[in-house]
């Protein structure tokens, strides 16, 4: 099912912080290349880069130096208007904390990008209605987000990142303010998305969320340490190890 | 041709696209103005009470003027004053009122000297009088002695009966003109030509019955007080002395600035007046009356454009406040919105059309309010503003008005918002 077809490409990306005093990198040299439809999981600790490089890939910020590839298209020369334009076409984002608008009902918080890809009210309603549906929220369109659970708000979230049929779908910590129960579900809902053909980068620290990707990438200190599939990283040994003592007992 | 329609449909998209964001914007500004009621409102104030004081002064303005342009129709356009009066500078300038009041032979031959002139009728106030039918009376009544042509100068018609005549001021008859308000008062009969009533101890004929003048902004001119008139010279019969004035008219309204300098000219001569020394009397034509109204209306019109301006200034920096307000309360929706593709011109464009929307939410209400206070101002009794109105001028004024302090108070916070970064404004508390 997976193609090779490259779709994005990092060569050297540094990014530094400038404070006067010292300069920070926060990326230091990452080199990676992503493909169509891969599931990827972005580990580290807080300090790590993974913020930053998750930024970068999603076209918030720029590199200090080096390429990035998107699609074929170099985006460290392109203009402010051109970024956005990318991150609107290409890139979904899902949030920690969801970021919905409150005053808006579901429907509504989905369709947004739409507005800014300058497309009709019509159009709108009926992508978003589709999106709604694929993450099974079909009966919660009218709902305010008050109104919904974590869990729901979580899935509508997506539901906007995939509106515009982004490239990349970037979730930043999806499940850090999720209970277990609720992260197996938009677990399940991201693998159901990738098993469709999306891309996925999760960027995670919890080392069980990251073991539903299919490949891990560990970053510390600006760098990657190690890029893996999931099944030969430590992770997932110790997960598996950890699952096998629970079966034993 | 292909690229002709290709480019016409570009544009086309452009143009739809450009609507859609407008009417995306203003239907956001209005859903946030919504949740933020009573912010909203107390954010307008400045505006909604500049908008409508610039209204209801406006109103009040050009309902005098309405009004003062309906009195010139009744008197004529073509119609002069002369009256006399106290020099402000000059040898005459502490003069007593008798040595600058009008003698009846300084207006002789007048017309003669005056080709500019048509008609010419001297006025004398004969003070106030008793006047009496029978067991009835009426106190205070003004008394004017009024030589004929004043009547058709000033364009008034009679209900009854006849105007004055040459022969009754020739033969000096005591016959007088009565207003029917005085006709009910002395209970006189209802066609009352012929009956005799007394002004003082003398008995006059009644020979018609005038219909009373509307009310005037340029002061008293009867409309509280009972009017008689009886003819010019019956009227120096009874009182030798009185206080003379006269109406005149121009033979048509092109000349009658040449009628007035005609009668400026005569009347210096046959008042003795010395070179440079200041006139005694004044001749006003109502075109230069309504001059002078127009401007003392101009002058009101700029002191309450300046007192509107300021509450504007007011108005708009309190929509710039809650516009700044609104934009850092919004980081994390400024920052999402950055997010999934909103370009600086969008975030710019939705924060400078809500500030727009707020300051036209306000003119509205202002204009609204200023449309009740008008009809309260044309309802105070006595004050001559009853038609008082809101031209169209005025509300377009207002809204091309909170519309500019729409846009140049909230271009600062729009900007500041355009300008966030998203990663930092997605990272604010």
């Amino acid at each position: 099912m997976a193609s090779n077809h490259v779709i994005i490409t990092l060569q050297d990306v540094r990014r530094e912080y400038n404070l006067g005093v010292e300069c920070i990198h926060a990326l230091d040299g990452v080199t990676l290349e992503l493909s169509d439809n891969e599931y990827v999981a972005i580990m580290g600790h807080s300090g790590s880069g993974k913020s930053t490089l998750m930024n970068v890939l999603g076209c918030l910020d720029r590199a200090t130096s080096g390429s990035y590839i998107l699609d074929g298209e170099d985006t460290t020369k392109m203009s402010d208007a051109a970024l956005a334009r990318v991150r609107n076409e290409r890139i979904g984002f899902v949030f920690q904390s969801f970021e919905l608008l409150g005053q808006l009902s579901a429907c509504r918080n989905v369709e947004m990008p739409l507005i800014y890809a300058n497309s009709g009210w019509l159009s709108r309603r009926k992508l978003a209605t589709e999106a709604l549906e694929r993450v099974g929220l079909k009966g919660r369109m009218r709902h305010k987000p008050n109104q919904l659970s974590g869990g729901e708000k979580q899935r509508v979230a997506i539901a906007r990142a995939l509106i515009c049929k982004p490239s990349i779908l970037l979730a930043d910590e999806p499940t850090g303010n999720l209970d277990t129960k609720t992260s197996r579900e938009i677990m399940d809902l991201f693998r159901q998305l990738h098993n469709e053909g999306q891309t996925i980068i999760m960027v995670t620290h919890e080392a069980d969320i990251a073991c539903h990707a299919d490949r891990i990438i560990r970053m510390q200190d600006g760098k990657v340490i190690s890029d893996l599939p999931t099944a030969e990283d430590p992770a997932s040994q110790h997960l598996k190890a950890t699952h096998t003592k629970e079966a034993q007992a | 041709m292909i690229h002709l329609k290709r480019a016409f449909y570009a544009i086309l998209r452009w143009i739809l696209g450009f609507f859609r964001v407008l009417y995306q914007s203003i239907h956001l500004a209005l859903s946030q103005i919504w949740a933020n009621k009573t912010r909203a409102v107390l954010t307008m104030l400045g505006i909604i009470i500049a908008v409508a004081s610039v209204t209801a002064v406006i109103a009040a303005l050009s309902g005098l003027k309405a009004k003062i342009l309906s009195q010139v129709k009744t008197f004529g356009t073509n119609t002069i004053f002369i009256m006399p009066t106290r020099p402000d500078e000059g040898p005459k300038q502490h003069a007593s009122w008798w040595e600058i009041r009008f003698e009846p032979e300084q207006f002789d031959d007048l017309m003669e000297h005056c080709p500019s002139i048509s008609k010419l009728g001297r006025q004398s106030s004969g003070g106030r009088h008793t006047v009496s039918f029978r067991d009835r009376s009426a106190e205070n009544v003004n008394v004017n002695g009024i030589e004929p042509d004043c009547f058709q100068i000033e364009s008034r018609t009679f209900l009854l009966g006849r105007p004055l005549s040459l022969m009754d001021e020739m033969q000096t008859r005591q016959v007088c003109i009565i207003d029917p308000r005085l006709q009910n008062e002395l209970r006189l009969k209802r066609d009352c030509i012929g009956q005799q009533i007394l002004i003082g101890h003398n008995a006059f004929i009644v020979v018609g019955v005038i219909e009373p003048r509307p009310s005037s902004p340029f002061g008293d001119t009867g409309s509280e007080n009972y009017e008689i008139f009886i003819p010019f010279k019956t009227n120096l019969k009874l009182q030798p002395y009185p206080w003379i004035y006269a109406i005149a008219e121009s033979r048509s309204a092109e000349v009658s600035e040449d009628a007035v300098a005609e009668l400026r000219f005569f009347f210096r001569r046959t008042r003795n007046l010395e070179p440079g020394e200041p006139d005694t009397f004044r001749v006003e034509s109502l075109k230069s009356a309504l001059e002078q109204f127009n401007q003392i209306a101009i002058v009101v019109t700029m002191v309450a454009g300046g007192i509107v301006g300021i509450s504007l200034l007011v108005g708009g920096v309190g929509i710039m406040n809650i516009m700044l307000v609104s934009v850092s309360e919004r980081t994390r929706e400024i920052g999402l919105r950055k997010a999934v593709g909103a370009r600086r011109s969008a975030i710019l464009t939705q924060f400078l059309i809500e500030s727009v929307v707020l300051c036209f939410i306000g003119g509205l209400i202002g204009i609204g309010i200023g449309y009740l206070l008008t009809q309260a101002i044309a309802n105070i009794p006595k004050a001559e503003l009853d038609m008082a109105h809101i031209p169209w001028q005025a509300v377009a004024i207002s809204f091309a008005f909170s519309g500019t302090v729409g846009i140049f108070f909230g271009m600062f916070p729009a900007i500041k918002a355009a300008r966030l970064d998203p990663i930092e404004a997605l990272r604010h508390e």
